[in-house]
This record gives structure tokens, C-alpha cells and sequence, in this order.
């Protein structure tokens, strides 16, 4: 991936990442959501990921955020009124932000490995679809099947969840 | 210039910071939500990057694929379960503000 396109998604990414945290209004902070995943899913591409990026704007940009507008529209939710602030909250919440930051640049300053490029692959066209699948189903096929096993669950418990009254 | 492997960790990084702010300073249920798939978004992109980075046979490590794929799936069933538990909430109390939320506060 050439640079210039590495920064153009990777700033992508970052600025509607924090107009997710910014907006007062919940739709516009979804819509930022998805523009984000499809930065993300586009750096993917760019580290040859093909079917990662392709799950992430499937179930992602896709399923999820349909899943988050449709909440929002059902709940009927409005930009948010203005409240006094919770000073601890913010000055917290930015303190450990701040220096989660500062010290992974400190620590990359470090990591010498981390800082050659990235070494070319065998052959330029990979066959990224198959390798994941192969994976998937020989040496994590019992860990395939309990996610089967977790989003069955998962679906049962969603509806047990919206049912009027629990018994 | 050419890109290296800390250029990923760096954005990594600030994409999980950015996540990590919003669950702190937003009051929101629903968009803390959304911060929280923010962070797992983050470890992804590590994930993918050293899969990348770790060349095997001269292929990607695809077993850093294979865990990002499972993340995906898992933070997917996460976000059903959450928006079903926040549908709750709203049906029992008629706010998404956490604030408003405190029954078992101490």
C-alpha cells in the first residue's frame, strides 16, 4: 500500500472515529460509525487481508450498524439535551487517554522490529479466501463450532430478552 | 518513507484511545455501545498488521486471521445481546442515559 493511501484511510479512520464520540445526535454518530469500519476495512486491504476487509464491511458496515439505526430509530432517541458535566469523568477519561497514548509512543520509539517494512509476499496474488478457510476448518474447526454453538445462544437469548413479560 | 509495522500499532493505538475516551465521557448507553465496537475494532487492526508483519512460507500468518474473524463474529452476537438488553432498559425505564440508571449505585 503506498503511503499517501495508508494516511488518506488511516486519518479516514481516526476523524470520524472521534466524530462517533463528538455528535450530540445518535443517527449522525452511526452513520460516522460506518464511514470509520470502511476506512478500517480499506487499511485491511492495504495489509492484503482480502477477506477480513470483506467480513468487516459485511457484518459491520452491514449487519451491525443496521442492527445500531434501527435501535436508534425503534427507541425514538433525539440529539441528546445538555447536561452539567461530569468533571471527574472527562478529566479521567481524557487523562488515561492521553497517556495510553503518550507511553505507545514511547514504547514504539523502542521497538526497533516494528520498525523495518513490511517484507513482500511469495507471490503477489494470494489466495486469502482459501488460506482462511483451510484455517478455519482443519486447525480451528472445534473452535468453528462453538461459535455456532455461541450465536444460536445468542439468538435465543435475544428473544427470550424482547419478550413483553419474562416468566 | 515507507511504511512500517509501527505506523499500524501507532493508528491502533489512537483508534483504541479514541474508543476508550468515548466510554468515558459520553453518557449515552447506545454510543458507549458504539465506542466499545471502536475498541475491538483497534485490536483488529493490530491483529491484522502483525499477521502481515509475521510472514510464514512467505503468506500471512493467517491464525492472527482466523482470531479476527472469531472477534468479529463474537463482538456481532455482543452487539444482538446488548441492543436487546437496551430495548429492555428503555421498555422498564424510558431513558438510554446511564445517569438515570443507578439503582445499584452505593
Amino acid at each position: 500500500m503506498s503511503p499517501i493511501l495508508f494516511y488518506l484511510f488511516a486519518a479516514l479512520t481516526l476523524v470520524f472515529a472521534v466524530a462517533v464520540v463528538a455528535n450530540r445526535n445518535p443517527v449522525a454518530s452511526a452513520l460516522c460509525l460506518v464511514v470509520s469500519f470502511l476506512g478500517l476495512a480499506s487499511l485491511f486491504v492495504g495489509l492484503d487481508a482480502y477477506f477480513i476487509a470483506v467480513i468487516q464491511v459485511l457484518v459491520y458496515a452491514g449487519a451491525v450498524m443496521v442492527l445500531f439505526l434501527f435501535i436508534i430509530m425503534l427507541l425514538n432517541i433525539g440529539a441528546e439535551e445538555r447536561r452539567k458535566i461530569n468533571l471527574p469523568a472527562y478529566v479521567g477519561g481524557g487523562l488515561v487517554a492521553v497517556g495510553f497514548i503518550a507511553q505507545l509512543w514511547f514504547v514504539l520509539q523502542k521497538f526497533d522490529a516494528g520498525k523495518t517494512a513490511f517484507p513482500p509476499l511469495a507471490q503477489s496474488n494470494v489466495d486469502d479466501v482459501r488460506n482462511v478457510g483451510n484455517a478455519l476448518f482443519s486447525t480451528f474447526n472445534l473452535p468453528f463450532q462453538v461459535i455456532g454453538a455461541l450465536i444460536l445462544v445468542a439468538t435465543i437469548g435475544v428473544i427470550v430478552l424482547s419478550k413483553r413479560e419474562l416468566k | 518513507m515507507t511504511l512500517t509495522l509501527n505506523h499500524y500499532l501507532f493508528v491502533s493505538g489512537l483508534l483504541f484511545a479514541i474508543g476508550f475516551a468515548g466510554v468515558m465521557l459520553r453518557r449515552n448507553i447506545i454510543i458507549i455501545f458504539m465506542c466499545l465496537e471502536l475498541m475491538l475494532n483497534a485490536a483488529n487492526l493490530s491483529l491484522v498488521a502483525f499477521s502481515r508483519f509475521n510472514l510464514v512460507n512467505g503468506l500471512p500468518n493467517y491464525n492472527a486471521q482466523v482470531l479476527v474473524f472469531f472477534i468479529i463474529t463474537v463482538a456481532a452476537a455482543e452487539v444482538a445481546v446488548g441492543l436487546a438488553i437496551i430495548v429492555a432498559l428503555y421498555r422498564a425505564r424510558q431513558t438510554t442515559h446511564v445517569e438515570d440508571i443507578n439503582s445499584l449505585k452505593f
